[in-house]
């Protein structure tokens, strides 16, 4: 071969399909893969609910009440939802992948994946229960 | 090494996808459905307002707001220039995004630091 | 079994046509037949036109892979049996730009493959005298996973990221890297991190996953990538902390 190999993006004879911008709706994988990606609009949409619930808190009982309230509506309802779906969702892909970035070896065998995601929804398990704990009514 | 910050954004982004994944799940059931709902009885306003004021449940809420919204900054970022190909206002999307996930950072340490 | 199955096969021949078309074939179905041996029963017997890239017939050469009903295979292990009675499309690998019928050009990857630097590099080579370099089966089976790629592009094929931003050094060389990052005999981590370390490096990378499916050997490029940014970022935090630690 000779000296350097010439690319040439644009030969006038060599066809390029320009990528549709729906291409994300060609294939189920494509699809499930924007759909995990949409999930961090929930994470924000809680984070900044939280945010708020925060800010009526320090606020003081009435804001705070005003928000409950809030909560209460068919609309929050609806919102909390779809989150809640979205956010579990996320959470599923995470752990499911976490195993593929984080390799773990032990005495020079790699830790299956299953452990490291197993791990991962033990902990979340753990977590959830110690918040329940420490928000349970009083 | 060009774009030094990326790894920093990165990181962000999986540290507040972790914590996310983590937590969301119960704290949007209990406070968007088991309290509202009435499944589950939700805490006074006194004892929330009292836990509150630990450092260390301050610093609980602090990365539990705002390294979820840096998570989202990132990953809205890519998909808006993948999902959108919206390559041409590149730079006005991470802006936008990282700026939106900074102030809500900011708001979020101020109102934690100012209750007393 | 029917006795025979319709390709719809893609022909684009520039000196006659600015778009791609579709031709159908009729070609015979036996049970044992890929779609390799369908194109190669058109070419012999139906349409000696139609130009396509084969080699080993095996899966081992990387060269015959397609697109088959949308999805990238290697035409050397795509059984017609395994595909539904209705017309099989067969179009060249996607995101590659196409210089006639199947063929497409490969130089883009070819490029990013070697600005990867993917042998082992040493500081200073081990003189004959000193024998061989030793390997532990663990040392091997920390980069054995992904030494196994073939070079097919398949991965390339399959990555949207790939297809929206060319300029992306796409999964199997970044693969690639890593198994020479991996391999104890190697000393170069540093050298190819930077090379990896930019824009149109890993960080491009959405983990989309598209590639790992794909792949006929099983290399797990997504894998690959994902740990790689780990790496990276590691030593970016680093060479923040101490930044005469890290040349």
């Amino acid at each position: 071969m000779s000296a350097e190999a010439h690319y040439t993006p644009y030969h006038p004879k060599w066809y390029r399909r320009r990528v549709s911008v729906w291409w994300w709706l060609q294939n189920r994988s494509y699809t499930t893969f924007v759909l995990r990606e949409l999930t961090s609009v929930s994470v924000a949409f809680f984070a900044v609910l939280s945010l708020w619930q925060l800010r009526t808190l320090v606020q003081g009982p009435e804001a705070y009440a005003h928000f409950l309230a809030r909560l209460r509506t068919p609309l929050f309802l609806v919102l909390n939802s779809m989150a809640f779906l979205f956010v579990l969702f996320h959470t599923v892909t995470w752990f499911n992948l976490a195993p593929k970035a984080i390799v773990v070896r032990l005495q020079g065998r790699r830790v299956p994946d299953w452990v490291v995601a197993g791990l991962n929804y033990l902990a979340c398990v753990l977590l959830s229960g110690a918040v329940i704990w420490i928000l349970r009514g009083r | 090494m060009a774009r030094p910050l990326t790894p920093f954004l990165w990181v962000l982004f999986s540290a507040g996808g972790t914590i996310a994944a983590l937590l969301f799940p119960v704290h949007l059931f209990l406070t968007g459905l088991a309290f509202p709902l009435g499944w589950l009885e939700a805490p006074s306003y006194d004892v929330l307002h009292g836990l509150v004021k630990y450092p260390v449940a301050r610093l609980y809420l602090l990365v539990l707001i705002s390294l979820p919204l840096f998570h989202w900054a990132h990953r809205f970022r890519y998909t808006l220039y993948d999902g959108l190909q919206l390559k041409h206002l590149t730079a006005l999307i991470a802006v936008l995004c990282y700026g939106a996930a900074l102030a809500g950072s900011v708001m979020a340490a101020y109102t934690l630091w100012s209750i007393h | 079994m029917p006795s025979t199955v319709t390709l719809a096969v893609t022909r684009y021949r520039p000196e006659q046509e600015a778009e791609p078309t579709l031709q159908t074939y009729e070609v015979p179905l036996r049970r044992d037949w890929v779609v390799l041996d369908a194109l190669n029963y058109i070419k012999d017997r139906l349409d000696g036109s139609l130009s396509f890239r084969w080699s080993c017939r095996m899966g081992v050469c990387g060269s015959c892979g397609m697109m088959v009903n949308g999805s990238p295979k290697l035409t050397c292990a795509a059984f017609l049996s395994d595909h539904p009675p209705g017309p099989i499309r067969v179009e060249p690998l996607h995101y590659f730009p196409v210089i006639r019928d199947l063929v497409v050009d490969t130089t883009d990857f070819m490029q990013k493959l070697k600005k990867v630097k993917p042998w082992v590099i040493r500081k200073e080579e081990k003189p004959l005298e000193e024998g061989e370099y030793l390997q532990t089966p663990e040392q091997l089976d920390a980069y054995k996973q992904f030494s196994m790629c073939i070079n097919c592009m398949l991965c390339y094929a399959a990555c949207p990221i790939y297809g929206l931003e060319p300029s992306f050094i796409g999964p199997a060389a970044i693969a690639l890297a890593q198994r020479y990052n991996l391999d104890s005999r190697d000393e170069a981590a540093r050298e190819r991190l930077a090379i990896l370390s930019q824009d149109d490096g890993i960080w491009q990378c959405t983990f989309v996953g598209e590639c790992t499916k794909v792949c006929p050997k099983h290399v797990d490029p997504a894998g690959a990538i994902q740990q790689y940014k780990l790496t990276a970022a590691a030593h970016w935090f680093k060479s923040l902390v101490l930044p005469w630690g890290t040349k």
